[in-house]
């Protein structure tokens, strides 16, 4: 028996283990063949447009009964948020726990390094981090500055939200980007996106931090994006040189973080470790987090290349031969340099439609960075360059 | 493929509101090499669709590159993430994947099977509520398994879970699940595990992962997922007394004055009175803090900010505890140790112990005994090296507030950190406190050290003559006795080989040795410096961190380290007591410059260019450095 047959009777199993209906009954309204599970146990292989026609026919069964008990008018978030626990049952949510992780892990760094930093890419785990640290802190201040290494490429929604959310908080904001770059003229048409990357975004990262002196950056990375970054520590050690040593990792134990570190050498953090995508949407609903509206689909200027639908999003880009901009309604799942960033087409126009497209999704959301493509270990390598 | 197997359209927000609602098991998935660790993993995510389209063609493509079963889908391909662990084909360190099913959501941690990896292992057991175990059914229990099971138990994991894996290549067969069961339940309950389950699993075919195996219909009990989705989870923590380790003191303004930090166990309303730890002051709480609003009540697991009714001094590293029913407070503990550094671990070193929010300096006594994993006897031992596990004393050197391990894992932790690489080189559980900090007071005295310098006219001080053998220290230390008896001073001095004659003769020459002997001298010395004396020390002490816990038992100003800086080659050309020429024979073991290392200082109060400076003149620059820094003067 194969693995898509296998995981097909999986799925039968769950749906018998579920319903009160059982294997005959099952068979014989699905599609008119009582022995039909009994076969599939045995080992039968059926064909895709079996398999689909079963999975509709089990899917349309789901939805028939009404909806569940539970207010369906109901928003997730009341004004106030979560601040008051339920007194009856005092264990915390999946998504408190995890607020709490994060909030502990800031504070840790706040508390332990000279000089941190927050980095924020402007993206919705950036927004997501940003909220946690003025959680973290309440009523003070987060005492650290945020900073933005600005590859000159990226959306102009993006610079729109970065300045208004600085103003909103007053929270200090450093925008850096890589001089040397910037003198050359250093683009992702005439260099490509690997050296641009490196040139405008790692390089340009280590400069800041050297410059600054910052001995320890937040970043907003997931372990469920990649498979280093499922590698990664918490507390992620850098040398002077800003290098990661993925095969010589600090043991990291408990929530005791280590954050000693010698001169010159920093720690690049990552809050948001554990959560996944669902998380970060399920918060930002939430708590009703301002993000970049480019998540939201939207009739935007496009071309296709090389198989990403690319947005035209300012004067600069430059059209090859035979590219039209054509407007399309597309969002984005991950936001990057405009011109590195691949688009999808969608209907999503609120955070409940973008949940549920995700639900649905086929692909994973670094799909569409053209950056993380070129070979299987690349994130790895790059981080191990400085690379956040 | 859908992700989200239970989501099939509909509505979103109840959807949503149904995941909110589900608990999380964290759990790690250990055993020795070639288990099937990875693959068990691989085929969780797989069976409960948590991978992508793009990242099953990556899989696939991956899988005939270089996967290893011969064309198939290599899960372990999945959770392998870094080039070395695809290159060899071996787990190197934890990888952490979140995935979720109609019941519960779940973040396993797969852990590294191979021996030197332990310390990885460990770091995912840190934060598991349950461990899977996975045997090969045709190798039986092993020495990675026990290992593996004694720090899952050590650790307080409570549920452990065995999956007897490739049940398939030993034809699904009763007898070898029922014999490796019998053998790791009589080896388990010598450990005191209570709480195991077995289970005869095909991580690579799927039997027993997911769906109950037709192959192995004498098997009642419930599949691996099954399991993990009806598993109780959570703590008893929230029905404990209130305890909170203070992160951070936040004070925006004036008006305004919180302690930030994690319940980490107990509740707290307005009102509630607050004994604080190790002050042992106590106050009122007046505000329960978030961003969201003040809270009738917090709960363990929370992260927020309380602010008291009195201005009472609180700091980091100390603990708010519930009124009248605080925790306990000690310098000394008995602890259990697993050790992760490269180096060894040296009886008597000072290390920095991180332990909640606090952080302090301290040492680890001799050993107790040492565990040997095979057979779970007590070994005698000296030091502990990587991945060993023993239990010794731990000594701060200031009390902390505490509670045992056993009782509350938050408060009953700790890390042991490297002072020069700042590494983390090892993680222990706190026993017990050992009650002779309480007993043993200092004896305060009416005559002081001030007192007895001023009858003496001098400032008492310490000078640390470090370096190689034969580099000329008991020399130059000697004509600078001399010249101060000369001048009327009261001095004193410590010879490395004369000590070793009397006070420190049980001692040899190991790295362990060498730290106990610098120790003594230190506090000898120290005892010297109390009694008003200018002390010369002339010992190799060849690690920076025993010169540095020699500095630090002093009060500042009071340490001078002289660094007698001779090269190898030069030392070696003198060899005034021919100890070099029988090191370089092998006569002689652990010899400094030779077969151990000797560690330069970075920034000595006084640095000795022997080849340059001849000895008389070097102890005159000596004496003038004390008169400049006035310690040749009344007090």
């Amino acid at each position: 028996m194969d693995t898509i047959a296998k995981s097909f009777l999986t799925d039968i199993e769950r749906f018998l283990a579920t319903s009160k209906l059982d294997a005959t009954r099952l068979g014989k309204q699905a599609i008119g063949d009582p022995s039909f599970v009994f076969d599939l146990r045995k080992g039968r292989s059926p064909s895709a447009r079996t398999m689909d026609k079963v999975r509709a026919w089990m899917t349309q069964q789901r939805s028939a009964p009404a909806q569940p008990q539970s207010a369906p008018t109901q928003p997730l978030a009341t004004a106030g948020g979560p601040a008051v626990t339920d007194a009856l049952s005092r264990r915390l949510t999946h998504l408190e726990r995890l607020e709490a992780e994060s909030i502990h892990i800031i504070r840790e760094v706040a508390a332990e390094c000279e000089k941190p930093v927050m980095l924020y890419s402007i993206g919705k785990d950036s927004a997501v981090m940003l909220h946690l640290a003025i959680k973290a802190f309440f009523p003070s201040k987060p005492p650290f500055p945020l900073m933005h290494v600005d590859t000159g490429w990226k959306f102009r929604d993006m610079y729109e939200l970065r300045d208004a959310t600085a103003r909103k908080y007053g929270w200090d904001l450093i925008v850096y980007k890589n001089p040397e770059g910037v003198a050359k003229n250093v683009n992702p048409f005439d260099h490509g996106s690997a050296l641009h990357t490196q040139i405008m975004k790692t390089d340009a990262l280590k400069q800041a931090l050297d410059q600054y002196g910052f001995d320890a950056a937040f970043g907003g990375a997931r372990r469920d994006e990649e498979k280093s970054r499922a590698k990664e520590r918490i507390f992620s050690f850098r040398d002077q040189r800003h290098r990661w040593d993925p095969k010589n990792q600090r043991p990291e134990l408990w929530n005791l973080y280590n954050a000693r570190k010698n001169k010159g050498e920093s720690i690049r953090v990552f809050p948001l470790s554990n959560w996944t995508e669902l998380d970060i949407w399920q918060y930002i609903h939430r708590e009703a987090i301002e993000i970049v509206p480019l998540y939201f689909a939207a009739e935007r200027p496009v071309v296709m290349r090389d198989g990403q639908l690319i947005m035209v999003d300012d004067e600069r880009m430059r059209l090859n031969r035979g590219e039209k901009p054509e407007m399309k309604k597309i969002r984005f799942r991950t936001l990057g340099c405009y011109p590195l960033t691949g688009a999808i087409e969608s209907n999503a126009t609120s955070l409940l439609d973008i949940v549920e497209e995700m639900l649905v999704a086929t692909s994973s959301e670094r799909q569409g960075r053209v950056i993380d493509k070129d070979q299987s270990a690349s994130m790895e390598k790059k981080k191990q360059e400085g690379y956040f | 493929m859908a992700r989200f197997i239970e989501f099939t359209g509909g509505d979103v927000e109840a959807y949503l509101q149904s995941q909110e609602k589900k608990d999380l098991l964290r759990f790690i998935t250990c055993g020795s090499v070639d288990d099937g660790k990875s693959t068990l993993i691989g085929r969780l995510l797989y069976e409960a669709k948590m991978l992508f389209e793009d990242q099953l063609t990556a899989l696939e493509a991956d899988s005939k590159k270089m996967g290893t079963q011969g064309g198939n889908l290599d899960f372990a391909l999945l959770v392998d993430g870094l080039a070395a662990e695809r290159e060899q084909g071996i787990t190197i360190d934890v990888a952490y994947r979140a995935f979720t099913t109609d019941k519960r959501k779940f973040i396993v941690a797969d852990t590294p099977g191979h021996e030197q990896y332990t310390r990885n292992m460990a770091t995912g057991a840190s934060t598991a509520d349950l461990a899977i175990i996975l045997i090969d059914a045709r190798k039986g229990v092993l020495t990675q398994t026990r290992r593996h099971t004694f720090i899952c138990t050590l650790l307080g994991i409570r549920h452990l879970v065995v999956a007897v894996n490739k049940m398939d290549l030993m034809d699904y067969r009763q007898d070898v699940f029922a014999r490796v069961d019998e053998d790791y339940r009589s080896f388990a309950r010598s450990l005191g595990a209570t709480d195991i389950t077995v289970i005869p699993i095909s991580a690579l075919a799927g039997d027993n992962v997911i769906a109950r195996s037709a192959n192995m219909a004498w098997y009642h009990g419930s599949t691996l997922m099954a399991h993990l989705e009806t598993v109780p989870v959570g703590d008893t923590l929230d029905s404990q007394p209130f305890r909170l380790p203070v992160q951070w003191v936040n004070r925006p303004d004036q008006n305004f004055r919180g302690f930030s930090g994690t319940v980490v166990s107990g509740s707290v309303k307005p009102g509630d009175p607050i004994t604080v730890m190790p002050s042992a002051r106590t106050s009122t709480v007046a505000r329960v803090v978030t961003y969201d609003g003040e809270l009738p009540e917090g709960v363990a697991g929370q992260s927020l900010t309380v602010t008291l009714a009195d201005e009472i001094d609180v700091s980091r590293g100390d603990v708010l505890c519930a009124g009248g029913d605080p925790v306990e407070v000690s310098d000394q503990f008995e602890v259990e140790i697993l050790w992760m550094g490269d180096e060894p671990m040296l009886p008597g070193r000072s290390y920095v112990i991180k332990a909640g929010a606090a952080t302090v300096p301290g040492s680890l006594e001799e050993l107790k005994y040492k565990v040997n994993v095979n057979t779970m006897e007590h070994v005698a031992a000296k030091s502990l090296a990587l991945n060993e596990i023993g239990v010794c004393n731990l000594e701060l050197d200031r009390a902390i507030a505490f509670a045992p391990y056993a009782e509350n894992r938050h408060l009953g932790s700790f890390i042991v950190i490297d002072r020069f690489f700042n590494t983390t080189v090892g993680m222990g559980l706190m026993r017990f406190a050992l009650r002779r900090a309480a007993n043993i007071h200092w004896q305060a005295v009416d005559v002081h050290k001030a007192a007895r310098a001023r009858l003496a006219g001098q400032k008492p001080a310490v000078l640390w003559f470090t370096g190689l053998s034969g580099a000329g220290k008991s020399t130059i230390a000697n004509l600078v006795e001399k010249k101060l008896h000369a001048l009327g001073h009261m001095t004193y001095l410590l010879d490395g080989d004369n000590i070793r004659h009397g006070l420190n003769r049980d001692l040899g020459f190991t790295d362990a040795d060498r730290v106990e002997n610098i120790r003594r001298v230190a506090e000898v010395s120290r005892l010297m410096v109390d009694a008003g004396l200018i002390v010369l020390v002339s010992f190799i002490s060849p690690f920076r961190s025993e010169r540095l816990m020699a500095r630090e038992m002093l009060d500042p100003g009071e340490f001078i380290e002289v660094f007698v800086d001779t090269s190898l080659a030069e030392a070696e050309k003198r060899d005034v007591k021919g100890l070099y020429a029988k090191a370089r024979r092998g006569e002689i073991m652990h010899f400094t410059g030779i077969s151990s290392p000797y560690e330069k200082p970075e920034n000595p109060e006084i640095r000795i260019d022997t080849v340059s400076l001849p000895s008389e003149a070097a102890a005159e620059g000596i004496v003038a450095y004390l008169a400049e820094k006035g310690r040749l003067s009344k007090a």
